[in-house]
C-alpha cells in the first residue's frame, strides 16, 4: 500500500484528471481557454487540498479501477431490474435478512467504496461497519471487522458472502494494494 | 429533428419514468423500514439515468449544440445515493427500529443496537 504521493506537485493524479473532465463537462466546451483553465484548476486545487486530508491509500492499478467501475455500472443495471421484479412480485415470498460479512480491508477509503458498492448492487444495502476502530488506542491491534448488510431476498448466505468478497473486495484490495 | 431521435428520447423517458415509479411503489408496498429502503436506493438510480439520457438526446438534437451536463448529474447521483442510504439505515439502527419478524439474523441486528446504545451511554458519562 502506498500512502505517499509519487510527485509532490501532483499528489493525486486521478483526482486531477476527474476535476479536469468535470470542468470541461460543466462548460461543455473544449476551447483552448477552457482546456488551459481546467488544467490550471486540476493542478492547483488538489495541490492545495492534499495537506488538509487524512492520508489515504492511493490507487495503484488504474486500469483495474476502471474495470471495477464498469463492472459496478453493469451490476447497477442488473440490480435495478432485479429489485424492480422483487418489488412488483408477491411480498410473502421475500426472505429479508441481516448478514454479516467479514472484512479483510482495513482503510477507510476502500471500505467506503466497498460499502457504497454493496448498497448499489443487487438486493443489498450496507448498514454498518464495526467494531469502530477510531475509538481504539493508536497502538491497539485492529480487530476483525464486519460489514452488516440488509438483504431484500436472501437465497444462500454463504454464496452471497463469497460473491461480495470475490467480486468486490478482492479487486479493491488489488487496486489499493492493501 | 430526426424522427428516430424522438423515438430514442421517448424510449429513455418512459424507461426512466417507469423505474422511478417502481421505486416509489416499493416505498409504499414493503412491510418494514429496512425493506422499504431498497426501492428508492436502486430502482431510482437507473430511473434517473434513463431520464437524464433522454435529456441528453433531446438537447443534442439541434445541430450545433451538444449537451453533456447530465453526465455530471448521473455521476453525483451515483456517489451520493449509497451514502444517503447508509445514513438512513444507520439512523434506523440507532433508533432501534423493529425489523419484520421473519427477517433472518435479527439477533445480529439487536446485538449491534445494544452495542451502539452502550457506546452512547459511555460517551455521555465521560462527557464533562
Amino acid at each position: 500500500m502506498r500512502m505517499k504521493p509519487r510527485f509532490r506537485w501532483l499528489p493525486t493524479p486521478y483526482r486531477s484528471l476527474l476535476l479536469f473532465i468535470i470542468w470541461l463537462l460543466l462548460n461543455q466546451s473544449v476551447a483552448p481557454f477552457h482546456l488551459f483553465f481546467g488544467l490550471l484548476l486540476a493542478l492547483v486545487i488538489p495541490y492545495i487540498c492534499y495537506r488538509f486530508r487524512d492520508p489515504q491509500p492511493l490507487i495503484e492499478r488504474p486500469l483495474l479501477a476502471l474495470r471495477y467501475i464498469l463492472r459496478v455500472i453493469a451490476d447497477i443495471i442488473t440490480a435495478n431490474a432485479e429489485v424492480a421484479i422483487l418489488i412488483l412480485g408477491p411480498l410473502h415470498k421475500l426472505q429479508p435478512a441481516f448478514v454479516m460479512v467479514p472484512l479483510d480491508l482495513e482503510h477507510n477509503l476502500p471500505l467506503t467504496i466497498l460499502a457504497g458498492t454493496v448498497s448499489m448492487t443487487p438486493g443489498t444495502v450496507s448498514a454498518d461497519i464495526y467494531p469502530c476502530v477510531e475509538h481504539l488506542a493508536a497502538d491497539a491491534p485492529i480487530p476483525q471487522r464486519w460489514l452488516l448488510i440488509h438483504v431484500l431476498n436472501l437465497e444462500n448466505e454463504a454464496e452471497l458472502i463469497a460473491t461480495i468478497k470475490q467480486r468486490y473486495e478482492a479487486p479493491l484490495k488489488e487496486i489499493f494494494k492493501c | 429533428m430526426q424522427h428516430w431521435m424522438e423515438w430514442a428520447v421517448a424510449f429513455f423517458l418512459l424507461l426512466g419514468g417507469s423505474f422511478v415509479l417502481i421505486g416509489s411503489i416499493g416505498l409504499i408496498r414493503m412491510p418494514d423500514f429496512f425493506m422499504r429502503l431498497h426501492g428508492p436506493t436502486k430502482a431510482t438510480t437507473l430511473g434517473m439515468g434513463g431520464i437524464l439520457l433522454g435529456s441528453i438526446f433531446y438537447f443534442s438534437m439541434s445541430p450545433e449544440t451538444i449537451s453533456v451536463h447530465e453526465l455530471l448529474i448521473t455521476l453525483f447521483l451515483l456517489i451520493t445515493a449509497p451514502v444517503s442510504a447508509h445514513m438512513l439505515i444507520k439512523t434506523a439502527l440507532h433508533h432501534r427500529l423493529k425489523a419484520l419478524e421473519r427477517t433472518l439474523g435479527v439477533s445480529e441486528l439487536e446485538s449491534r443496537q445494544m452495542n451502539l446504545s452502550a457506546q452512547a451511554n459511555r460517551s455521555k458519562s465521560t462527557d464533562p
